[in-house]
C-alpha cells in the first residue's frame, strides 16, 4: 500500500498533472540569436507567473538553427513553446501534428509578439558608403551572411535582397535573380548560422557588411562598441515575423498548457514588449513602440506575402532543392 | 557409473565466455550496428534511381570531390608527419617528451568545432599565421587549404598511435647488425624498417583519411562553405536535413558510411598482415 502511495506520487511528480507540488516547468525551443533576449524575458515571467498564481516556473531554453530545432522538435524534443524566426518551421511542426494548423490565428500579430527585417552592418565610417542593397551587389563589396540553405536569418536576407530587385525594376523576376545571385557572388564565406557570420565578421575583420537582423546589428553595434560599426537601415526590407506557437501535443502530455499558453500570452504585455524593444526588435505596443522610435528608422516594410504570396510558394519556388535559391546560389 | 572429470578450464578473470561475449554483442548491436543498420534501411527505402539522382548531381558530386581530394592531401600530411613524429618520439630521449607524448592526444580530446574555431582566429587575415600568410597572398581560410588543414589536425594521431607500438617492438638490434654488415642509413631503413612498419603505417593512414572524410565540426568553420568550391559532403548532408530533405541527407550519409567501412576493412586486413609480419619476425 504504501509503495503504491509512493509511486502514484512520483509518478504524478514525474507527470506534472499535480500542481500542487510539482513545480511548473517549460521548455522553450527557440533559434539561434534570441539566447539573450530570452535569458532577459524568462526571469521577468517567472516573477509575473509568481505574483499571479502563487506557483513558480522553470523556463528552459534552448537554441539553435530555428530548421534543425524543428527537426528535434520532430524526433521527440519535448518543447512546450517554440519562439522561432521562421513560420515555416512551425508549419512544418503543425505538419507533423505537433502544433495546431491555425496556430497564426491563436494571438495578436499572426502569432509574433515583436519583429525585425534583415539590415546592415558596415565598418567604421562606411568607407565604402554602402547604403542600399544595390551597393551588395557591386563589384568590390564583400557582403556577409549565414547560408540561406543553412539559416533562417539568411533566408530572409536573400528573399529581402529579391523583392528590392523586384520592386526597383518593375517585378523582373529573371533580373531580380541575376541581382541576388551577384549578391551571393560576392559572399566570401558562407557560415552555418547567424552567430559564426558575426564573428566572421566582428572578430575575423571579413567583408564589408554584415547582413542579419536589425535586432541583431543593434545588438553587435553595442558588443564591439570599439571597432566603430555603423548601423545602415536599406530603404526597404522585408518584414521578418517572429513566431511563437503552442506545442499542444508536448504541452498536453507535459501537463504544461496553462502555463505554456501564459506565456506567450505575456510576450504581448507591456513589460515583455519593453524588455524586447530593449533588444532591439520592433513592438506591437504602441507605447513601447513610441519611446524606442528614435533608435529605429522607418523603413519601407513589405511582407512575405504581399511580395511572395505566402511561405508555401516560397518554398517550392524559392527554396527547395532545385528551385531558385539553388540555381543562383549553386551557379553563383 | 563413472563421473566424468570436468575439463581443465583456464579461469577468466570476466565471468563466463558466454556472458562476457554476449554483453559486448548486445553493446555492439545497440551502440554501433542499430543506427548503421537504420542508415542503411533508409538509404535502401529511397529506391535505387532516385538515390542514382541524388548521388549523381553536380552538387553532390562536386562535394565529394572536394571532400576527397582534401582528405588525400591531408592523409598524405599526416602519414609522413606521423611518421616522423613516431619515430622521434619511440628513438629518442630528450627533456619535454613526455608532454609532447601527451599532446598527440589533444585533436582527439578537443572539441572538433573548437579546433575550427582555433585553426580560423590562427589563419585568418588579422590572425598569427594568416597575418603573415596574407602578405605573401596566400589565402588559407575559405578555401581548400582551410579545409586540408582543419582535417589534418584532427586525424593526426591515428598514424602516430599506429605506428608507435610497431616502432617500439622493433629489435634495434636488427639495425645494428645491418650496419656492421655494411649497409647504409637509406638501406636499413629501407629494408628493416620500413617493411615492418609498413602495414602499421598504412593502416594508420586509412583510419585517419575515414576519419578525415567525415569531419564535420573543425571543417565547417573555415572552409567558407561554398557551394561547388568549399562544400564538404557532412555539410552538404547537414544543408540537406535543414530543408528537411531525409533523403538526400540519408544517400550523402550512406555513401560516406560506404567508403568508412571499406577504409576499416582495409585498415583491419593491413593490420592482420602487420600483425602476421611481427610474429614471423619474432
Amino acid at each position: 500500500m504504501k509503495t503504491h502511495l509512493l509511486l502514484a506520487t512520483a509518478l504524478t511528480a514525474v507527470l506534472g498533472t499535480a500542481p500542487a507540488f510539482a513545480q511548473d516547468r517549460l521548455l522553450n525551443v527557440s533559434y539561434d540569436v534570441a539566447r539573450e533576449l530570452f535569458e532577459a524575458l524568462n526571469p521577468a515571467f517567472a516573477a509575473h507567473w509568481q505574483e499571479t498564481t502563487g506557483r513558480t516556473v522553470t523556463i528552459d531554453q534552448s537554441h539553435g538553427g530555428s530548421s534543425a530545432q524543428a527537426r528535434a522538435i520532430l524526433e521527440g524534443l519535448p518543447a512546450d513553446v517554440v519562439t522561432f524566426n521562421q513560420e515555416t518551421d512551425i508549419d512544418v511542426l503543425a505538419n507533423g501534428g505537433l502544433v495546431d494548423a491555425n496556430w497564426r490565428d491563436a494571438l495578436p500579430n499572426g502569432a509574433s509578439p515583436w519583429y525585425s527585417l534583415p539590415a546592415f552592418l558596415v565598418r567604421e565610417g562606411n568607407p565604402k558608403g554602402i547604403e542600399d542593397w544595390d551597393d551588395l551587389a557591386r563589384e568590390g563589396v564583400e557582403p556577409v551572411f549565414p547560408n540561406p540553405k543553412t539559416s533562417g536569418n539568411a533566408r530572409y536576407t536573400y528573399l529581402a535582397a529579391y523583392a528590392y530587385a523586384l520592386g526597383s525594376n518593375g517585378g523582373d523576376q529573371a533580373a531580380a535573380q541575376t541581382f541576388v545571385g551577384q549578391i551571393l557572388a560576392n559572399v566570401p564565406v558562407f557560415d552555418t548560422g547567424g552567430r559564426a557570420a558575426t564573428q566572421t565578421f566582428a572578430e575575423r575583420g571579413i567583408g564589408d557588411v554584415l547582413v542579419t537582423f536589425e535586432a541583431e546589428t543593434a545588438g553587435i553595434a553595442e558588443s564591439y562598441a570599439d571597432q566603430g560599426f555603423v548601423r545602415v537601415t536599406p530603404s526597404s526590407s522585408l518584414f521578418a515575423a517572429f513566431p511563437v506557437a503552442l506545442v499542444s501535443e508536448n504541452a498536453t502530455r507535459n501537463g504544461s498548457t496553462e502555463v505554456a499558453n501564459a506565456y506567450l500570452e505575456w510576450l504581448y504585455s507591456p513589460e515583455a514588449q519593453q524588455i524586447a524593444a530593449e533588444y532591439h526588435y520592433r513592438v506591437n505596443d504602441a507605447d513601447v513602440a513610441a519611446a524606442f522610435a528614435d533608435s529605429l528608422p522607418a523603413v519601407n516594410l513589405q511582407t512575405v506575402d504581399e511580395v511572395f504570396g505566402g511561405w508555401a510558394n516560397i518554398n517550392a519556388e524559392h527554396l527547395a532543392e532545385g528551385a531558385i535559391l539553388d540555381q543562383v546560389f549553386v551557379n553563383r | 557409473m563413472i563421473a566424468h572429470a570436468k575439463p581443465i578450464r583456464r579461469k577468466n578473470v570476466l565471468p563466463g565466455l558466454s556472458l562476457s561475449l554476449g554483453t559486448t554483442l548486445l553493446y555492439v548491436a545497440l551502440i554501433v550496428m542499430l543506427p548503421v543498420v537504420a542508415l542503411v534501411l533508409k538509404g535502401a527505402s529511397i529506391g535505387p534511381d532516385r538515390f542514382w539522382t541524388i548521388m549523381t548531381s553536380p552538387r553532390t558530386l562536386a562535394a565529394f570531390k572536394i571532400t576527397l581530394i582534401a582528405a588525400s592531401v591531408a592523409t598524405v600530411i599526416n602519414a609522413l608527419y606521423g611518421l616522423l613524429m613516431a619515430w622521434v618520439l619511440v628513438r629518442y630521449e630528450f627533456p619535454g617528451k613526455r608532454i609532447l607524448d601527451a599532446l598527440m592526444d589533444v585533436p582527439f580530446a578537443l572539441p572538433t568545432a573548437v579546433a575550427g574555431l582555433s585553426l580560423t582566429a590562427l589563419f585568418s587575415a588579422n590572425g598569427w599565421f594568416g597575418g603573415l600568410l596574407d602578405a605573401m597572398g596566400i589565402q588559407v581560410v575559405y578555401t581548400l587549404w582551410g579545409i586540408i588543414i582543419a582535417m589534418t589536425f584532427t586525424s593526426i594521431p591515428f598514424v602516430v598511435r599506429t605506428v608507435q607500438p610497431v616502432l617500439e617492438d622493433l629489435d634495434p638490434g636488427l639495425e645494428q647488425a645491418a650496419v656492421t654488415l655494411g649497409a647504409s642509413p637509406f638501406t636499413v631503413f629501407r629494408r628493416i624498417i620500413l617493411p615492418a612498419i609498413l602495414p602499421a603505417w598504412l593502416a594508420g593512414a586509412t583510419v585517419s583519411f575515414a576519419r578525415s572524410l567525415g569531419e564535420f565540426g573543425a571543417v565547417v568553420f573555415i572552409a567558407g562553405n561554398i557551394p561547388m568550391k568549399t562544400e564538404i559532403a557532412s555539410l552538404l548532408a547537414f544543408i540537406r536535413l535543414a530543408e528537411y530533405d531525409y533523403n538526400g541527407a540519408a544517400v550523402i550519409a550512406l555513401a560516406l558510411l560506404v567508403i568508412a567501412l571499406v577504409l576499416l576493412v582495409v585498415s583491419n586486413l593491413l593490420q592482420a598482415w602487420a600483425s602476421r609480419y611481427r610474429e614471423a619476425t619474432r
